[in-house]
């Protein structure tokens, strides 16, 4: 690793300062900055961790949603979102390994972005709210593609909220050595229709599948979507499995999913 | 520079260290206590398992600085105050859940706390929890043999394949 000093504030207001100085990069739970800095693909002057700010941390329900704070590892939501939003702990449960759970943050997630991370395709299949340190940011406006989003220099996922919905479903493939997802889908039935996120397939990143969703909120059965047809002009095609492929895996998680939440 | 202070295996310590120096690094450079293992550089193996406040970590992916002000323990601390084997260490000798033993000190971490939260699991519950373990030595039968007679249940039944 190149070297670097680390900060670490304990209220969010201290973070963005210490954020404002050159090459100032933030640290949640590290589970992939830290590898990525051993690898020197990141020369950080400053890191500021983001982990020791009480803001930060803690879940609530209520009221049909679950609001859970941007620095909280995934070993807690799968540990405490189990009553509330079922399909979201069982999400949790099931990235990386325990120690990594143990470490790994859900708002660390959301900012870095993997086109093959799990978290992604929960916020944007529930509809969730992204909450930053100066606003909200609807999961439909803040993905934007493969490692971005909407987050401006400096801002930081203060937490985030989601619609509880009528049931969900997250069905993965894993990629054998990486444990990522090759393909995963995350099924949500809402009051006013179903959305249906997929994430590890796309050189676009996490996206919604529009005509699943719609042939899903006319009939929530699996033969809804055997019928269709993943468009796969803009899936990714690599070593681990062609374009064709992952279209296929596709339209197989969307059925089992939806089968697995009915 | 920065200085850190913890609990290591119930001493309290104090270092001066750089950001970038990992917690495996403090304790194995620092504090010599070369039984936590690094098995990679990727995150992967899991042989640089230890607790921070009791929850299992790998020490190589968490920089020592951010374990300021907590109670870290490692394979060092696991052994009885009489230096007799604990009883998972026990089961791992007894079942033979080692071979070379170099993922040893991370696996016997993670069994210590599987069994903490989960005192009697399913073999399945052992395979899963053990994600992020790499054995190349024993094929994981043994291991999972070890925690499951650890945590008092009978392995009579579980035959390696
Ligand atoms: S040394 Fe391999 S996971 Fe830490
Ligand atoms: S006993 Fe050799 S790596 Fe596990």
């Amino acid at each position: 690793m190149y070297a670097f000093d680390i900060e670490c504030p304990t209220s969010v207001a201290d973070a963005v300062t210490a954020l404002q100085a050159e090459e100032a990069q933030p640290l949640s739970g590290g589970q992939t900055l830290i590898p990525t800095l051993k690898q020197r693909l990141a020369a950080p002057s400053t890191l500021v961790s983001l982990t020791k700010i009480p803001e930060m941390q803690g879940i609530e329900a209520s009221g049909g949603t679950v609001r859970i704070g941007g620095a909280v590892t995934h070993a807690t939501v799968a540990a405490s979102v189990g009553q509330a939003y079922p399909a979201l702990a069982d999400l949790a449960s099931r990235i990386g390994d325990p120690a990594v759970r143990n470490r790994g943050t859900i708002g660390g997630s959301l900012a870095n972005n993997d086109p093959s991370a799990c978290y992604p395709a929960a916020a944007l299949g529930s509809g969730a709210t992204i909450i930053t340190n100066t606003r909200e940011i609807a999961a439909d406006d803040y993905f934007q593609g493969m490692f971005v989003t909407a987050l401006e220099e400096g801002e930081i996922v203060t937490g985030v909220s989601f619609p509880v919905p009528e049931k969900a479903n997250y069905q993965k493939f894993i990629q054998p050595a990486s444990r990522f997802p090759l393909v995963a889908v995350f099924v949500a039935k809402y009051g006013d229709g179903v959305r249906v996120a997929v994430t590890g397939a796309s050189n676009e990143g996490v996206f919604r599948w529009a005509e699943a969703e719609q042939a899903l909120s006319a009939n929530f059965s699996a033969d809804a979507v055997s019928g269709l047809q993943v468009d796969d002009s803009n899936l990714i095609a690599d070593l681990h499995g062609s374009a064709d492929y992952r279209a296929h895996l596709i339209k197989v998680m969307t059925g089992r999913a939806v089968t697995a939440a009915a | 520079m920065a200085k850190v202070s913890m609990t290591v295996n119930g001493t309290s310590v104090s270092r001066e260290v750089e950001g970038q120096t990992l917690l495996v690094s403090m304790l194995r450079e620092d504090l010599r206590l070369t039984g936590t293992h690094v098995g990679c550089d990727t995150s992967q193996c899991g042989a640089c398992v230890v607790h921070v406040n009791g929850k299992a970590v790998k020490s190589c992916t968490m920089f020592a600085v951010e374990a300021d002000g907590a109670e870290v323990s490692t394979i060092e601390g696991q052994a009885n105050a009489d230096g007799t084997l604990s009883t998972i260490q026990q089961a791992f000798q007894e079942h033979h859940g080692l071979q070379c033993g170099f993922c040893t000190p991370g696996m016997v971490m993670s069994a210590a706390a599987l069994l903490k939260d989960n005192p009697t699991p399913t073999e399945g519950e052992v395979r899963a929890y053990l994600d992020g373990n790499i054995c190349r030595c024993t094929g994981y039968h043994n291991i999972v043999k070890a925690i499951m007679a650890a945590s008092g249940q009978d392995v009579s039944a579980i035959a390696a394949e």
